[in-house]
């Protein structure tokens, strides 16, 4: 009842369905931009370097002469990727630690905590670059990177709703009809702390990507030619004199898709956890 | 108080602590020897083992730890491979670089954002209100090395009023004082340094002052919704008191407290901004300087920037901690924080 309750709310929600509509957007193109784009995105054509929008080539071409419109296509794929992986690398881990010390209280509680405390006094970019520095830049470590940023966020929210659910009613009664820790936390505590992990993963979607971009635009993430969108704008960087097309476009790919996550992620908070605004 | 700022004081050792250990582990985390990957495959065993020493890798761990902190207390924070020069003079040179632009978009994103979250709040549902919240949520999901670039292009390249690049004009004579150009140009009563450091300084700071800019106006909005449904801002209007008294005399004085922890905590946003911004405006400050110094490998730079960085995000926490328990007089009766 309660879950029909929430998809009705969720489709009320303007907010929401905007992001949907354009995550949607560009995960269609992800999905079938094999097909539809107009080019290949790595086939370089040198006589064409550069070119303004046209017909052929309606985002223009880059300093290789490839067709923009193709590598953003093929762009989406990977951003969207990065932004899944990047999130399950921080969720995964952020959730148990979070599970962990919210449930068993000071002893546990403590060391992970300040381990937490320890990884947030980096700003999130050069704790990003930190790990880069370590495991070398390209494509995976990014999105290895960008997860591993983000793991505190997730443990500090898991570890805030399990401290409130574990003094429940229904979380004792379980307990003194003899179930142990291990069944509580799965069975009781765990399912509970979902609806503000689905929020906060939405919205983590949106960093995940802008993180992974910043980190290719800096040069230390997908290395060329890989059509990543971050690394596209650090190309076209160059060339802003000219030609800004070649860094316009990839910039409104990412603007787009991290808005999407946002909005989507902003209604969902609204009618799955009024308590998190 | 002094038992809140002790236990404060307790929790930045223990912090710094850490952060310590992480930065010092990188080095030894990179897979391979990092001397190695520094001379290449064909260096000779008398390089490798110089650079060892220099990059403090020779010994055990713990003594590899010791050392360091030692020479850390000495300020001693190794010797740049690309430079040649102590990591902490590099450091302290392009600081101010990076302090100046970001003191600058601080404030900045300070007063527009809180100056459209109060229009917003006491117009709620109006024109503005929709306009800023869209304009909000768009400043947070904008790519700012994307937004950087178009301005750029925009007010350099077509409109040609600000300049592309660099702290002022190059060629231009600045002897520093401080290292804040603006400051400097100042006390000298150099005008035209003055005029164009802060030409320079336009595009790069607004860029750097957007993400920060739509959260302040987020928070500001929410915070003075919630304060202005109190009985004490409908008794302060039935007292007959002017209604810009009420909206910021009481209510935004009510609400600033968690505008503070809001823009406390986005410093930490602006010391990462700044690599972005840095590195597209070609400011010489201390995120570009991180960037270039990882790209070319030179570790102890890497290791010393990212030290110095998180240790100013402590100091600024701590400061925010301190100015909330000034301004939160419930946080001192109970004599906690």
């Amino acid at each position: 009842m309660e879950k029909v309750d929430a998809f009705i709310e969720i489709r009320r929600n303007k907010t929401a369905m905007i992001g949907l509509v354009l995550i949607g957007l560009l995960l269609l193109l992800a999905i079938i931009g094999p097909w539809i784009s107009p080019h290949h995105p790595l086939t370089p054509d040198p006589i064409n370097r550069l070119k303004g929008p046209s017909w052929a080539h309606p985002f223009g071409t880059d300093s290789l002469g490839r067709d923009i419109l193709s590598r953003v296509i093929y762009g989406s794929r990977i951003s969207i990727i990065i932004g899944l992986i990047a999130v399950s690398i921080s969720l995964v881990p952020g959730a148990i630690l979070g599970l962990l010390s919210g449930f068993y209280g000071r002893r546990v509680d403590e060391p992970i905590m300040r381990l937490m405390d320890i990884m947030l006094a980096f700003p999130a970019i050069l704790l990003a670059i930190f790990i880069t520095a370590i495991l070398g830049p390209s494509l995976l470590n990014t999105m290895i990177a960008v997860g591993i940023v983000y793991i505190p966020h997730y443990a500090r929210i898991v570890r805030s709703s399990v401290l409130s659910l574990k003094e429940q009613l229904f979380v004792q009664a379980v307990r003194s009809l003899g179930g142990g820790n291990l069944r509580i936390i799965a069975l009781h505590i765990f399912p509970n702390t979902i609806p503000p992990i689905i929020v906060y993963a939405t919205l983590g979607m949106g960093t995940a990507v802008l993180q992974a971009a910043a980190l290719g635009f800096l040069g230390l993430g997908a290395q060329p030619p890989t059509p990543e969108w971050g690394a596209m704008l650090s190309e076209g960087r160059q060339y802003i004199q000219n030609a800004p097309h070649v860094a316009a476009f990839p910039g409104v790919a990412i603007f787009t898709l991290v808005l999407g996550f946002n909005l989507f992620g902003d209604g969902l908070r609204d009618v799955l956890d009024p308590s998190l605004r | 108080m002094t038992q809140f700022i002790s236990r404060r004081l307790f929790h930045l050792i223990f912090i710094l602590i850490g952060v310590s250990i992480l930065v010092f582990l990188m080095l030894r985390l990179i897979p391979g020897d990092p001397a190695h990957l520094l001379l290449g495959e064909f260096a000779s065993p008398q390089d490798v083992a110089r650079i060892r020493e220099q990059l403090g890798l020779d010994g055990s761990y713990p003594f590899q730890y010791w050392i360091y902190l030692k020479n850390l207390f000495g300020g001693d924070m190794g010797i740049s491979i690309r430079s040649n020069l102590p990591v902490s003079q590099e450091i302290f040179d392009r600081f101010l670089a990076t302090v100046e632009l970001s003191v600058v978009a601080m404030f900045i994103s300070s007063f527009i954002g809180i100056m459209a979250g109060v229009i917003s709040s006491v117009r709620k549902y109006s024109i503005f209100d929709y306009g800023s919240m869209v304009m909000a949520l768009a400043g947070i999901s904008m790519p700012i090395f994307w937004l950087g670039l178009m301005l750029m292009y925009l007010f350099a390249v077509k409109l040609g009023v600000l300049p592309m690049m660099g702290r002022f004009t190059m060629g231009m004579d600045y002897h520093p004082i401080t290292g804040l150009v603006t400051l400097d140009s100042l006390f000298k009563g150099d005008m035209v340094l003055f005029l164009n450091s802060l030409k320079h300084l336009i595009l790069p700071a607004f860029t750097l002052a957007t993400i920060p800019m739509a959260i302040i106006a987020r928070m500001t909005r929410s915070s003075m919704l919630e304060v202005m449904s109190k009985d004490y801002i409908r008794t302060a209007r039935a007292k007959g008191l002017s209604y810009h008294r009420v909206i910021f005399q009481h209510a935004l004085k009510n609400a600033f407290l968690p505008i503070l922890t809001v823009i406390g905590l986005n410093f930490g946003l602006l010391l990462g901004g700044a690599v972005l911004t840095e590195t597209i405006f070609s400011w010489p400050g201390l995120g570009r300087y991180v960037v270039d110094s990882l790209l070319a490998r030179d570790y102890p730079a890497v290791q010393g920037c990212i030290l110095f960085f998180a240790v100013i995000m402590v100091i600024v926490n701590l400061i925010v901690d301190i100015l909330y328990f000034y301004l939160d007089p419930r946080l001192r009766i109970d004599g906690k924080g």
